[in-house]
This record gives C-alpha cells, sequence and structure tokens, in this order.
C-alpha cells in the first residue's frame, strides 16, 4: 500500500545511487519536483529512462547524476535541443554519457512489455531506420505464423518510476487524467513507484468508470506537491509554462549560467517554492 | 487582387493543401502542424489530426508549442495512452498521411533529425527521431515540409533517423515497406513530387516570382525541374488570413502564459 510521506523521504527510501529510473511525463504531467529532490540529494551513476527527456533531464545529466540515459527523443519542444545533453555527449562535460536511443514506438512498446512481465517487446518497426546500425538493443525477431521478420527491444524494468498525477484519494489510488503518457505502463513496469499529485481527496466517487486510475497498492509512495510537474503542466489545474521552456534554452548555454540557475532555483529550496510558480499560471484547462 | 505574402506563410499554404477531408494525419510539430491546422481551418474541415502524445481528432485554437499541450487534448475527440497510439493507430494502419519536418533531408526523402556527423562522435547532436522512424514506415504516405538551406537539403543525410526511398527505385520495396514513403516535399521556394521510377524529388512547381536558380542555389543536390514546370497558385484571401489569425492567437496565448 502507498505511503503518504514527505518528498524528502519518498527519494531518499526509493532512489539509490546507481538505480535505473524513469521520471516519466509526456509534455504533460512531468515529474521535476521530484527529480529536483533527487538533484538535492545527489544522486549518482544513474541510468535515466524516458521516452521524451527534456529540460529536468538536461539538468540532472549537467549537475553529473547520470552515467546513461535511454530515450527516444531528447529536446526541448518546440525550442530545440538540450544543450546540457549535447554537451555531455560532445564534449563528455561534466561526464560522459553513456546514450541508448530509440523511436517512440520502440519505447512505448518497451514500457508495455515491462508492466507486461514480458523479457521484450515485438513491433513492426526500424525499417530501414539507421538506429538499428548504432544501438545492439534493437534486434529482430520471426514472427513463427506468418514468417515475418519484426524488430524486438527489451522490456524496459526501472527500479523506480517517478510520475507526477492529478489526484490522490485518502486511500491512495491515484488519478491521472488528459494526456496519460506512458505512466501507468511506467509505474506497473517498475519495482517501485513514487507519484506527486496536486492534491489528496476524500474520494474517487465521482470520477469516470474508465478513467485511469492507479490502485494503492500499486505504489510505493505518495507526496503531495502542488505545482509539482512546473514548467510542465497538470491539465484541471495549471497550463504549460511555454516560456520558461523558452528561457531554458538561454540558462543552458553556458556551464556557469546553468550552475548558478540550479544553486538558485534548486539546490537552495525546496519542492514548496512549486506552488507559486504555477500562481499565474491558473485557469487554463 | 494580389495580396503580399511571405515565402514562409506560401510554404504553409502550400503544404496545407495537399490535406483533405478524409485525411486521417499523424502530425509533426512546427511547420506540419501549422500546415495541418490552415487545412482544417480552410478546405479540409473534417480531417482528423493526431499527435503522438495521443490525441486523436484534435482542433486547437490556437498552435501547440509542444505534441502535448492541453490545447490538444481539450479539444480532442479522445485522448488515448502512447503505446496505444503507437501500436493500435499508427502500426495498425490507421494513419493515411504522416506529415514529417526534416533537420537533414536527402533528394530520396531519407531524413536525419539525429546527428550531424558520426553517430558516436557527433558534430552536432540533435534531438532523435521520437515517432518519425515509424511514421515514415507506418503512415499510408509522407508529406515533408522544410525550409531550404544548403545545410538542410543534402546530397546524402548523414543518419537514417526515417526511411524515404533509400537509395531510390524500389529500395523501398525491396527492405519490406509496403507503404507509399515521401510522396510530396514543400519547401519555401517550391513544390515537389518524387519521379515515380527514380524517387527522387522533381520540382513541380515554382512558387511566385521563385527562380530555378534560387532553388539550386538552396539545394545540395543537382535539381531536376518537371517538363512542365508550373507556378504554385499564391494564396487566396482565406488562406493567408486564416494563417495569420491562427498565427496572432498563438503568439498571444503563448506570451499571454509568460505574463
Amino acid at each position: 500500500m502507498a505511503k503518504f510521506q514527505s518528498l524528502k523521504q519518498a527519494v531518499s527510501e526509493n532512489l539509490k545511487d546507481g538505480d535505473t529510473v524513469a521520471f516519466e511525463g509526456f509534455t504533460h504531467l512531468i515529474p521535476h519536483a521530484a527529480a529536483h529532490e533527487a538533484i538535492r540529494q545527489g544522486r549518482k551513476d544513474l541510468t535515466l529512462i524516458r521516452m521524451t527527456p527534456d529540460l529536468v533531464y538536461d539538468q540532472m545529466i549537467g549537475m553529473g547524476m547520470v552515467k546513461k540515459v535511454i530515450f527516444s527523443y531528447a529536446g526541448n519542444p518546440g525550442v530545440g535541443l538540450l544543450r546540457r545533453l549535447r554537451d555531455a555527449v560532445e564534449n563528455a562535460w561534466p561526464l560522459p554519457l553513456e546514450i541508448e536511443e530509440h523511436s517512440h514506438a520502440a519505447m512505448a512498446n518497451a514500457y508495455e512489455a515491462g508492466a507486461a512481465g514480458l523479457p521484450f517487446a515485438a513491433l513492426r518497426g526500424y525499417m530501414g531506420a539507421g538506429l538499428k546500425d548504432v544501438n545492439p538493443n534493437i534486434r529482430e525477431v520471426t514472427c513463427p505464423f506468418t514468417g515475418e521478420t519484426l524488430a524486438a527491444v527489451p522490456a524496459v524494468r526501472p527500479d523506480v518510476t517517478f510520475i507526477h498525477a492529478q489526484k490522490a484519494n485518502k486511500k491512495g489510488d491515484v488519478l491521472v487524467e488528459g494526456i496519460v503518457g506512458v505512466q501507468k505502463e511506467a509505474v506497473l513496469a517498475a519495482k517501485r513507484a513514487v507519484v506527486t499529485v496536486e492534491e489528496v481527496v476524500d474520494n474517487f466517487d465521482d470520477v469516470h468508470p474508465n478513467a485511469c486510475v492507479l490502485p494503492s497498492w500499486t505504489i510505493s509512495s505518495i507526496c503531495t506537491v502542488p505545482g509539482g510537474s512546473h514548467p510542465s503542466y497538470a491539465h484541471g489545474y495549471y497550463i504549460r509554462d511555454n516560456a520558461a521552456y523558452v528561457d531554458w534554452d538561454k540558462i543552458a548555454t553556458d556551464r556557469e549560467g546553468f550552475q548558478e540557475w540550479m544553486k538558485a532555483n534548486v539546490l537552495d529550496v525546496d519542492e514548496t517554492i512549486f506552488e507559486s510558480r504555477v500562481s499565474g499560471l491558473k485557469g487554463g484547462k | 487582387m494580389a495580396q503580399e505574402f511571405t515565402s514562409d506563410e506560401m510554404m504553409t499554404i502550400a503544404a496545407s493543401r495537399a490535406l483533405g477531408n478524409d485525411d486521417i494525419c499523424f502530425v509533426g510539430i512546427g511547420a506540419p502542424s501549422a500546415a495541418c491546422n490552415v487545412a482544417r481551418l480552410t478546405h479540409a474541415p473534417d480531417i482528423t489530426l493526431i499527435y503522438e502524445s495521443g490525441t486523436i481528432g484534435t482542433a486547437p485554437d490556437v498552435l501547440p508549442l509542444s505534441i502535448g499541450d492541453g490545447e490538444l487534448c481539450d479539444t480532442a475527440v479522445t485522448t488515448v495512452p502512447v503505446p496505444e497510439m503507437f501500436r493500435y493507430w499508427l502500426q495498425g494502419g490507421r494513419i493515411t498521411v504522416g506529415f514529417l519536418g526534416a533537420a537533414q533531408l536527402d533528394k530520396f526523402g531519407n531524413i536525419n533529425t539525429t546527428v550531424i556527423g558520426d553517430y558516436h562522435n557527433p558534430k552536432t547532436r540533435l534531438p532523435g527521431g521520437g515517432g518519425a522512424p515509424e511514421i515514415a514506415s507506418s503512415s499510408g504516405e509522407i508529406f515533408i515540409t522544410m525550409k531550404q538551406t544548403l545545410r538542410g537539403m543534402v546530397d546524402k543525410v548523414d543518419f537514417y533517423t526515417s526511411f524515404g526511398h533509400g537509395t531510390g527505385g524500389t529500395h523501398r520495396q525491396d527492405i519490406g515497406i509496403t507503404t507509399k514513403g515521401p510522396t510530396l516535399l514543400v519547401t519555401d521556394l517550391a513544390v515537389w513530387r518524387p519521379d515515380p521510377e527514380t524517387k527522387e524529388f522533381v520540382v513541380q512547381s515554382l512558387h511566385p516570382g521563385v527562380t530555378r536558380e534560387q532553388v539550386q542555389a538552396t539545394c545540395g543536390w543537382t535539381v531536376t525541374f518537371a517538363d512542365n514546370l508550373s507556378e504554385t497558385a499564391a494564396p487566396t484571401e482565406l488562406e493567408l488570413t486564416t494563417l495569420r489569425d491562427l498565427k496572432a492567437r498563438t503568439k498571444a496565448a503563448h506570451e499571454g502564459e509568460a505574463a
């Protein structure tokens, strides 16, 4: 059953040096506050998994916490490249970074296989694509019924997955609404799962019967962190802070500017600051 | 009544015209997104627009900055999980047109958005393929839109992020892909379609005021022009107004968020 904990406790209990960890969110509901707590706790040698590593992965990579990243699109959506990730890949700063690169279809299938307890995922993918020549984890499997050659990738099985969601109820069930991404699969594929939520409500009696609800017993820890996905968004609570994504491109340009920003905005604060960061972004759906 | 328009506007509008009311279109971010929504707001009101975040049948009032802005979910017929998006809807063969942008493109419609230089020792690390490798193989056909530059339109892409027609001819079928692949390229200067045999992009029409020399000067391969080369129809007033209103709404919305 999920424990209600402080974010500090939840990260400390669930994330260890050397872990394989997913902070999932597909544009929406990205668990920024949880990743910032991991930065403050100075975790290292992490293997990070995510379909769409964006700002917060750029930050963790730039802080030297990451030895490998498994991903399918590493960019600042609509803005450009991830400058800290580039610096690590191109110049090994602050550390060399190993990359395992896939397509979205393969990553989504790999999470699903992880959730399904399968060792690998099969898909009709990577046809003619260069990634299969540079990533030894992209292989082929022959359909035993038709003889068709399909792509195969290993299942994703994180030690721990972090997600952000709109609500938990008092029993510890979690509701995810809007663009649900790959979060359900990421939670069910992981050994442990930590969820930050906008709020805790009494019950889910008014929730649609087909809503995306993760039962309490699939989750290790729940932490209430209003605004915890900023500058991403929480559907129904606050809108995406597009300006912050644009600003990040400048902040991440040089190493010193990046480090100063991290000190002021991550290291020297705690998760309670997130609520104020979204105060001007309310009113959106 | 001729109106002034920019080459960017011409590109978006020419691209929008290729989409039909019955299309089920998988929309790439950036230039494709603008073209798809202009189509929806002009001649193709019932077109189904799908973004890889899982939003199916979306009708955004403003253009999203990312493929997962809340606006896309709010206006969608339904929003599905990302694994379902790629498995049932894309791999399942439901998409008629995949609309992609490109950082680097060659004359056979192969796209690179992964690296400039060697993969293991890159000169520039780009964001990567995202959904594109399978959009390129599973969509019924592929439209591409990009601005022409010597850096962008190259003789040979550094990396095959998304397979177009490979080295041309029947390469696509030879490796077992059954979909059509790139059938249209719209740049800021011209409309291109692949030669039916060689699969090399051939300029079909030049946008108003554009010369052959301009097209060649911003393209890294030797350009072939169709025998019956024509001029792209200039934007209509409706097309221009629709695009400009959409851009203005988008700008206002994104600036409003920053306030």
